[in-house]
């Protein structure tokens, strides 16, 4: 009995060398990029590294403060709008998995006392990341609820300390048309840039998203950093940020500089303006047939409608 | 032995209009409508629509510049199948998409341009669809082909339609403009193609043309 269990020497050369265990790794790293390729085409981490820790896709029985569930994964990583891949949301995954999203630096600068320029690993020290479910309210009449991770804007913005001048940050994206095939397009003012008052910067809400569904941000959905502020249309949370400046004028944003008559500078989620072409009263949340009520400031009214005491949200859609 | 019925242009458009239907519901009954699944029936229903309105604008011209006229007698059956697309894509949009809130619908329709284009371009299908049989051909006269020309103001509103659902300027140029436009611009032509003297020059240069053709009888 007991010898079943005799431990046998092994010899020196029946040990695999290390060279030799490290490439059957690489190998079956390989077979895993290969065989995972198919499933999970929308939410692979672009590094091939990062395969070999290839989770089930996340899920999460989470809601928001009005008992609305969060949206799938898949549905958050497949369903985008991020014209500088393509202008088809389900084509945008695809195109934007070999995009680099290390190493990243975020430069803070313009109207503060000390600029900074932020390497992305830095920020995820520095700041502690929390997670935010969040409605997101597309200006095209379409919804979503997402489980984000990241840290305040205005927990940046205070590091850098803005000067008394300092009225507005403007945001930018990166610009790298190689590989984001979108930027290509002459139709459109690249690259992205948005903006918005230094009190709405400063808002509790408003919120740098490093991650999502407790993982990293993958790059369709603006890895690896990007904007979210939960009253305003979508277009507002400009994502892949690599500049964040403060300024003393309101900035240009992307889409006002396209059709200012459609897009304005304030975007807040407002169910009594409408788009010029269509009706804001009412979207769709993913994941529902029909439409739902859309709610003044995506549903944010208390925590941020003092924000425009005294201002018509007519005019300054 | 009976000799097959179907030419190969029949065939062609029988399977495209068919095809791209029996994908929709295949899409539809395994969810691979995307995430917003409404939007992607109304949005691929009306693709097709248009581009089989646009294929039934192409069959004058084809007769006009290569004496090509099998697509004459095709003309029905596509300018159907955009009135089968159509209704589809109407029905979708009331009844999916606005669970028939009939007063809301209505206000909708009233109030957004795109919506108002859409509606009209709809409407005018109908009678467009109702006396496109034999029938209504002989009872009309010269009036079915009068009325048949509304597809000349109908191409242009669809593609109205489809521009306006977009975001984006046309007049700057900027924004998700690039396929309303390529739609607008073929129908431009097709619809350009027609005008009497322009129709008459093309006329005379294929004929020219066609005659330099070796072996090439022009039926």
């Amino acid at each position: 009995m007991t010898n079943l269990y005799k431990s046998v020497p092994i010899r020196s050369s029946e040990i695999t060398p290390k060279q030799v265990y490290l490439s059957r790794r690489d190998f079956m790293k390989a077979a895993t990029v290969a065989a995972s390729a198919a499933l999970l085409a929308a939410c692979a981490p672009s590094a091939a590294d990062e395969i070999q820790n290839a989770k089930p896709v996340p899920t999460s029985n989470a809601t928001d403060e009005l008992g609305d569930k969060v949206n799938t994964y898949d549905d958050i990583t497949n369903y985008n709008n991020y014209y500088e891949f393509s202008t088809d949301k389900q084509a945008v995954a695809a195109l934007a998995k070999d995009f680099k999203t290390s190493p990243w630096t975020v430069e803070v600068g313009g109207l503060v006392k000390s600029p900074k320029t932020f390497g992305i690993e830095d920020l995820l020290k520095l700041l502690p990341q929390e997670e935010r479910i969040y409605r997101l309210r597309c200006v095209e009449a379409w919804s979503m609820v997402i489980p984000w991770e990241g840290f305040t804007l205005a927990s940046l913005l205070n590091m850098v300390e803005p000067t008394s001048d300092a009225k507005y940050v403007r945001f930018e994206t990166v610009f790298r048309p190689e590989e984001m095939i979108g930027q290509k397009s002459p139709f459109y003012p690249w690259p992205y840039q948005e903006g918005l008052r230094l009190d709405e910067a400063m808002n509790d809400l408003t919120l740098l998203a490093t991650g999502m569904y407790g993982e990293p941000n993958v790059a369709q959905n603006g890895a690896p950093i990007r904007l979210v502020v939960p009253w305003k249309y979508g277009f507002k949370s400009i994502k892949s940020i690599v500049k964040i400046e403060l300024v003393a004028e309101e900035p240009d944003t992307l889409w006002k500089s396209i059709a200012s008559n459609e897009y304005g500078f304030y975007a807040n989620v407002n169910p009594a303006v409408d788009h010029p072409r269509w009706s804001q009263s009412t979207e769709r949340r993913i994941g529902e047939i029909g439409r739902r009520a859309s709610l003044p400031f995506n549903g944010y009214g208390e925590q941020v409608a003092s924000l425009y005491d005294g201002m018509d949200l007519r005019v300054n859609y | 032995m009976k000799k097959f019925p179907y030419t190969p242009l029949q065939i062609a458009i029988h399977i495209y209009a068919w095809s791209a239907l029996i994908l929709l519901i295949f899409d539809a009954v395994s969810g691979n409508l995307s995430a917003n699944p409404i939007q992607d029936l109304e949005q691929r229903t009306g693709r097709h629509a248009i581009t089989l309105l646009v294929l039934s604008l192409l069959c004058t011209p084809l007769n006009t510049l290569f004496k090509w006229s099998e697509p004459l007698k095709r003309r029905r059956a596509l300018g159907l199948y955009a009135f089968m697309y159509a209704t589809i894509h109407v029905v979708i949009f009331a009844d999916l998409d606005y669970g028939l809130a009939w007063s809301r619908l209505i206000q909708e329709v009233i109030q957004k341009p795109r919506l108002v284009v859409g509606f009209i371009a709809f409407t005018l299908l109908i009678p467009l669809a109702i006396t496109s049989f034999d029938i209504w051909k002989k009872r009309l006269g010269k009036n079915w082909k009068r009325l048949h020309q509304i597809s000349y103001l109908i191409a242009p509103l669809v593609v109205l339609h489809y521009l306006w659902s977009k975001k984006g300027d046309v007049l700057s140029l900027q924004g998700e403009v690039v396929k309303p436009l390529i739609y607008g611009l073929i129908i431009a032509i097709f619809l350009i193609i027609r005008i009497p003297p322009i129709r008459k020059a093309l006329v005379s240069f294929s004929t020219r043309m066609l005659a330099l053709l070796p072996g090439k009888s022009t039926a």
